[in-house]
């Protein structure tokens, strides 16, 4: 055994001597190459508080002179219960790439409209879907201009701004997830979500 | 760098070259001269290194333009042998100088062969990938969390566990962290996560949607676009979320912003007069400026390569496309279809999203200026949206 490793040593110190000789740019010599992990995966919990909103430094950039409403904090209410099936009837669908209410749809949005106006404490959610067909962060913001344009249809028939919250979920959640032209219509939409404040 | 031009790789003009080539031995072909997808690879052959080590070698230099062939048509000969650690050497076929002679040891023999990838393209004068690492979008079902793994596929680990939508990673240049979306309060919010150690901060939570972060090259400040003021616009805030500032207010969809590495500017998808355009804005403010893709239209997912000289989009027309533009400004190359181009810190080699039969997502390699491609096939699954860490 020890003789074999001895032989084994003289070997690979032949080799790297060997290595040194002849014209070359750089010497011989032998690579440690270090491992790297990450971290372990952190728990939910480890999140930290929420701030409130911080305010607005808009400082330049292109401003078009239209009326833009901004949106209430999130944490307002982070504990309110949530029904996603009452308003489904009124479901509003989209053209392709498009994030306008067409006038055939208006009379969904109206209903919703109605009925906050007739439920003074309740809130409504809206959210912006969009088919697969156009790049991953592209319909991100497709999908919340659908629903601002939602909301502003809402405030426009005099919902209060404050009552009306949007998010987007892209293509990240079609209701149907064929291929075709029928499956990618159905996913072009604007859902209502209602908000009630806890019991 | 003296680069001269080359036409086909054969014995007589490889020696033809060898009477012209600059002081390290180096022949290269700059893409501004034969345009960027129309440049040939540089020819290798490799014997003695076989199984697993061989396999990295021609994965990793094939992405960076060289491509294998028999020793009389090469330009540079790779050796060596790979039992237990790799022994390796490359030499430059037309002047007999050797360019890297080592003995690796340590970690994996994958590790071995990517160090040795690195030294004989660094021998050369470029900067190496092999050892460099991409974060990337995974499907779970009708959730995703971002992963990282080696810019090959190998050595996959899971970032985030939300069980929800997490997407649109973010590599922080210079930083072992990155930035992405997550659903996990609700609303979709940003967030900066340190990889090292696994702390996660706070960048955006507010009313509607915070989406689309992006660092920039010095690591300090993150470009996103959030809705909170009633539409989705391009802000920029330090990494932590604080000085937040708002860069655009239209009605339009503003998305993918992306940065210069000088952090001048940003760029971002747009419509402007009712067209999808790139535009780009100031970094501390001002007008925004229309970026022109001639003839590609649909244009999104801008990203500047590290040494400022290129924009890699998609462009969307029946089918998506990964183009590229001179940042100076100039005609658009078309190069292969897919989407969501990031660059590697060798300002040549991007890592994309391409999709399959049935819907299916994939990451890709692609060498811009030869056009050679790989699939990360070691990364299975519904994967997409890569960032290349730089």
């Amino acid at each position: 055994m020890k003789s074999t490793l001895l032989l084994n040593l003289v070997a690979i110190g032949l080799v790297l001597s060997v290595g040194g000789v002849g014209c070359r740019k750089k010497p011989t010599g032998v690579t440690n190459i270090p491992n790297q992990r990450l971290a372990h995966v952190p728990e939910v919990g480890t999140l930290p508080p929420i701030e409130s909103e911080m305010p607005d430094g808009f400082d330049g950039g292109q401003n078009t002179g239209e009326i833009l409403t901004p949106i209430i904090d999130p944490s307002t209410r982070s504990n309110w219960e949530q029904d996603s099936d009452v308003f489904k009837v009124h479901t509003v669908h989209f053209a392709f790439d498009s994030s306008a209410v067409r006038s055939s749809d208006k009379a969904h949005v109206a209903a919703v409209a109605e009925y906050l106006k007739a439920n003074a404490i309740a809130a409504v959610r809206v959210e912006g879907h969009c088919d697969e067909r156009g790049t991953e962060e592209y319909n991100r913001a497709l999908g919340e201009r659908r629903a601002l344009a939602i909301r502003d249809e809402l405030i426009r028939l005099g919902v209060d701004a404050s009552r009306v919250e949007t998010i987007s979920f892209g293509e990240d959640r079609p209701v149907n997830p064929d291929q075709t032209e029928e499956a990618f219509r159905q996913n072009r939409r604007g859902e209502f979500i209602l908000l009630s404040p806890p019991q | 760098m003296k680069r001269f031009l080359c036409s086909a790789i054969a014995g007589g003009a490889l020696l033809i070259l060898g009477s012209i080539q600059n002081a390290s031995g180096q022949i290269d072909i700059d893409v501004t001269v034969k345009g960027p997808g129309r440049v040939p690879p540089i020819w290798l052959s490799m014997s003695g290194i076989t199984g697993e080590a061989a396999e990295v070698l021609q994965f990793d230099l094939f992405v960076q333009g060289f491509a294998f062939t028999n020793a009389e048509n090469a330009q540079y000969l790779i050796s060596g042998s790979a039992n237990g650690n790799l022994q390796a050497r490359a030499v430059d076929a037309v002047n007999k100088s050797q360019l890297v002679s080592k003995i690796y040891s340590g970690a994996s023999l994958r590790r071995q062969a990517h160090a040795f990838a690195d030294d004989f393209v660094e021998a050369l004068g470029r900067k190496g990938i092999a050892k460099t690492k991409i974060a990337y979008k995974a499907a779970k079902g009708q959730n995703s969390e971002i992963f990282v793994a080696d810019f090959d596929g190998f050595n996959q680990q899971a970032v985030t566990a939300d069980n929800t939508i997490v997407a649109a990673p973010a590599w922080a240049p210079g930083k072992f962290g990155l930035c992405f979306l997550s659903y996990k309060l609700g609303n979709p919010a940003i967030f900066y996560q340190d990889l090292a150690s696994g702390t996660r901060t706070k960048v955006a939570y507010y009313g509607g949607s915070s989406i689309s972060p992006a660092v920039s090259f010095d690591g300090r400040r993150v470009a996103m676009i959030l809705s909170k003021g009633g539409s989705p616009d391009v802000y920029v805030s330090d990494l932590d979320g604080s000085n937040l500032k708002r860069l655009t207010s239209t009605k339009q969809a503003e998305s993918s912003p992306c940065w210069t590495p000088d952090g001048q500017w940003i760029c971002f998808a747009t419509e402007i007069n009712g067209r999808r355009a790139l535009a780009k804005v100031p970094a501390n403010g001002g007008s925004v400026q229309i970026v022109p893709t001639p003839g590609f239209l649909n244009p999104s997912e801008p990203e500047y390569s590290p040494d400022g000289k290129w924009l890699a989009f998609t462009s969307q027309m029946r089918t998506f496309r990964i183009c590229v533009v001179p940042t100076s400004g100039g005609p658009v190359t078309e190069l292969i279809e897919g989407e969501d181009p990031s660059w590697a810190p060798n300002s040549r080699t991007l890592v994309f999203t391409r999709r399959q039969a049935g819907g299916r997502r994939g990451l890709s390699l692609l060498d811009v200026p030869t056009k050679q491609v790989k699939d990360v096939t070691r990364i299975s699954g519904n994967s997409s949206q890569p960032s290349w860490a730089k």
